[in-house]
């Protein structure tokens, strides 16, 4: 296929999970914002995450403090800034349409009416929108565009594409997550003082593992299990060994004659993952661990560009 | 004194004329919510499948709707059969012109035509002098605009030989109208239309190079901005080939390749929906990000088909059109089939005096305009728009022609206040290959303002089912 539209494929498939991480993160934080706790937990807890997310500076450069509500509005609804929840589904959208030969017309219809719903729904006032309705209503777009995707696409290239955008996507949101709380996730944290549970239950929330943790578990929440849920159980769907090997199995299926260097890259982080254990984990370090992840995973995703689709430097 | 239009659908008396009476009876029964409501939902589903077209000067990324009237136009059998024979008859002499000016040019020599009348035309490409091509095809789609006098009587408006555009709503307008309507196609024998790109897939591949045994066709497309966008990507999918943009082929040894994620893959046959002027910016406009470097080479060493060739335009252009009856006595010894609209050209002084004379009574286009731009509709003008014309007619009256105001047959159509008669006209496509073949009917598109005769969807125009009855 056309590396241009393997590009299109690829950004489509990224920008709409970025879209539903963020719905999830905000959906989390507004429901936090609902229980009754102290006003500086939130406002922190949005912080470290607006930092994680590379948010904070363009928030900052329109807000003069973290407000819970003007922070789930930007996040959602700005649409001025690029990385807003609109601009994903905008971003998603245009990438479908510069491609829509090669999605099936369910997809395409599926991307379309989304971005048409959701520009409809924006033109409101911000503060006449039902954030909590709004952010659950991607999420619910978001599952629906995932399931056309899978229950309608030949697997063929188009498809693999469009499924390394999704994982590697995937990944670095729950890396970023992880990375926002990494301070509750210490080892130490396990035997002194309590955790804050608002701070689980936003990031177990916003990563779909909150009833999972207590399938798996069936006992008290502690940084380690947590951790070791998110990081490295394969059966998890948006832990980081399951993102790998997804996008791993998704790149062997479209190899060519240049990529096998990105290939054993991907299959190395797969294996690091496969057969890593929590405690070497956190003996060395669960920042400095998610800090090298993420670079990985970026000098994966240049690899990726440069060996099948348009690479972003040419000229 | 303007004349009477003729109606599609009734005649004078006010019954139904015969081919019809069925769809008329049918229609007379519907409630006036059912079709309110059939109106909406086919604007909700266009929206969805975003069937949109961009404007040109308007809002970036702004999509409108081309409106759909559900309101089908009705040809029959026996009209569209005389229709088909003579516009296949069009092209073929068409494409011998085409041929003979890009190589011996006999139809100048023979006195025919005025030399300076072609070989002086912006549209005419000195650089296909002496180029073969497949088959000598040159305008393998052509959309040709038929309208309809108040005689009744099939004219040619225009030929349009160049990117002729609107064949993908000829196709979604029939599914919509199916779907809308089923009942309706069950009680009318109406000729299938949605083979169309299996017939244009196979006309590209039967243009190939020789040699080439199993040809890769692309669509090759200006991008995601383009006002045929839809169209573009409509038809890309529907052939099953890749649509391209320049940025994806390059030339290397004379032959075109494109980029895939599998390394670069040859191309026999390039369907261009881009003007010849952006196609290589090493010989045309040097300014052009959306052609590719080399394509010309490529092309005159036989090693890549271009559909439409380059230089067609020579033959589309208004200047021209008037002497197409000539080349069909001409190249085919026949007398035309349909005719043309009468036209005065403004570089003869005698028509020019004419026309300066009776400017209020005439239509005056330029003659490299497109899209209902650059024209003068006398009787729906004001003095002052006259006025400017007629200055820049004496000014550069080789800019210019002139017709008579038609009185554009008319079909029932929704309009604000219910149904009432609008102005239509029918652009057939034409597909030349190894031979020539029609898809039954084409695009019908419609004035949606009362009165009004630009039909074009940038200026207001809205567009039709058209149906061609088998019985």
């Amino acid at each position: 296929m056309l590396s241009r539209t393997a590009d299109h494929l690829y950004w489509m498939s990224r920008y709409i999970e970025r879209a539903e991480s963020l719905a999830r993160l905000v959906d989390a934080h507004y429901k936090m914002s609902l229980l009754p706790h102290s006003s500086e937990d939130l406002a922190e807890s949005l912080l470290s995450t607006m930092t994680a997310l590379h948010m904070e500076q363009p928030y900052k450069e329109r807000h003069q403090s973290i407000e819970p509500r003007a922070v789930f509005e930007f996040v959602s609804l700005d649409r001025d800034y690029s990385g807003s929840i609109y601009s994903c589904l905008r971003i998603a959208r245009e990438n479908a349409r510069a491609v829509r030969g090669s999605l099936t017309s369910e997809l395409w219809e599926t991307l379309n009416s989304t971005w048409l719903d959701a520009r409809a729904q924006v033109a409101r006032r911000a503060s006449q929108i039902d954030i909590g309705q709004f952010v659950e209503w991607v999420k619910e777009r978001s599952h629906l565009t995932r399931g056309v995707t899978i229950g309608t696409m030949m697997r063929d290239e188009a498809f693999h594409f469009s499924r390394i955008g999704t994982f590697l996507e995937r990944a670095d949101s729950t890396a970023r997550i992880l990375t926002a709380h990494q301070g509750d996730l210490e080892p130490g944290a396990d035997a002194g003082v309590v955790p804050d549970p608002y701070q689980w239950s936003v990031l177990l929330r916003a990563l779909s593992a909150f009833e999972v943790y207590r399938r798996v578990y069936r006992d008290v929440i502690t940084p380690s299990r947590v951790a070791q849920l998110l990081i490295l159980r394969d059966d998890m769907p948006r832990s980081l060994l399951r993102c790998c090997k997804e996008v791993y199995g998704n790149l062997k299926s479209v190899a060519n004659e240049q990529s096998a260097e990105t290939l054993r890259r991907a299959g190395e982080m797969h294996a690091m993952l496969h057969f890593a254990r929590m405690e070497e984990i956190t003996a060395a370090g669960l920042p400095q661990f998610l800090k090298q992840f993420l670079s990985k995973l970026q000098d994966l995703g240049s690899r990726i560009a440069s060996d099948f689709l348009v690479p972003p430097a040419e000229a | 004194m303007p004349k009477t239009p003729y109606d599609e659908m009734y005649l004078r008396e006010g019954a139904g004329r015969a081919h019809y009476l069925r769809y008329a009876q049918w229609l007379d029964g519907q409630p006036a919510d059912r079709l309110a409501q059939k109106r909406a939902e086919a604007d909700a589903l266009f929206h969805r499948v975003g069937i949109t077209f961009a404007v040109y000067g308007e809002d970036e990324g702004l999509e409108r709707l081309i409106p759909f009237d559900i309101v089908p136009r009705v040809l029959p059998r026996e009209e569209w059969i005389q229709l088909e024979t003579g516009l296949k008859q069009r092209v073929r002499a068409l494409n011998a012109f085409i041929q003979d000016i890009y190589h011996d040019q006999q139809i100048l020599n023979a006195g025919v035509i005025p030399a300076e009348q072609v070989l002086c035309n912006s549209q005419y490409r000195p650089e296909m002098q002496g180029v073969d091509v497949p088959g000598d095809i040159y305008a393998h789609i052509a959309g040709i605009d038929i309208v309809r006098d108040d005689a009744g009587e099939f004219k040619v408006l225009e030929d349009n030989l160049r990117v002729p555009s609107g064949v993908s709503y000829m196709l979604e307008n029939r599914k919509m109208l199916m779907r809308l309507f089923p009942e309706l196609f069950s009680s009318h024998r109406v000729a299938p239309v949605d083979h169309y790109p299996d017939v244009l897939l196979d006309n590209l591949r039967s243009v190939a190079p020789t040699g080439v045994a199993d040809p890769t066709v692309v669509l090759l497309t200006a991008g995601a901005h383009n006002s045929a966008y839809f169209e573009h990507a409509f038809l890309a999918q529907q052939m099953g080939i890749e649509l391209v943009e320049g940025q994806d082929l390059f030339v290397r040894d004379e032959a075109v390749f494109m980029r895939t994620t599998q390394g670069p893959q040859r191309v026999d046959v390039i369907y261009r929906r881009i003007d010849d002027d952006f196609l290589d910016p090493l010989v045309f406009r040097p300014d052009s990000m959306l052609g590719v470097p080399g394509l010309l080479t490529a092309y005159r060493a036989g090693r890549i088909t271009i559909a439409n060739a380059i230089g067609t335009g020579v033959a589309d252009d208004k200047s021209i059109y008037p002497y197409v009856p000539e080349m069909i006595r001409f190249y085919l010894g026949q007398s035309p089939i349909i005719g043309n609209v009468h036209t005065w050209m403004l570089r003869r002084p005698s028509d020019r005096d004419y026309v300066l004379a009776h400017l209020p009574e005439l239509v005056v286009k330029e003659v490299h305009g497109a899209g209902g731009y650059g024209m003068l509709i006398g009787p729906a003008a004001s003095k002052r728009e006259i006025e400017d014309f007629r200055r820049q007619i004496i000014a550069t009256p080789e800019r210019y022609i002139a017709q008579p105001t038609l009185a554009l047959s008319t079909c029932p159509t929704f309009a604000e206040a219910g149904l009432a008669p609008r102005h239509i006209d029918l652009r057939p496509f034409v597909l030349s290959g190894s031979e020539i073949s029609i898809v039954p009917g084409g695009l019908t598109r419609v004035a949606l303002v009362e009165g009004s005769l630009v039909v074009n969807s940038s200026q207001g125009g809205g567009t039709k089912d058209t149906w061609v009855l088998e019985t």
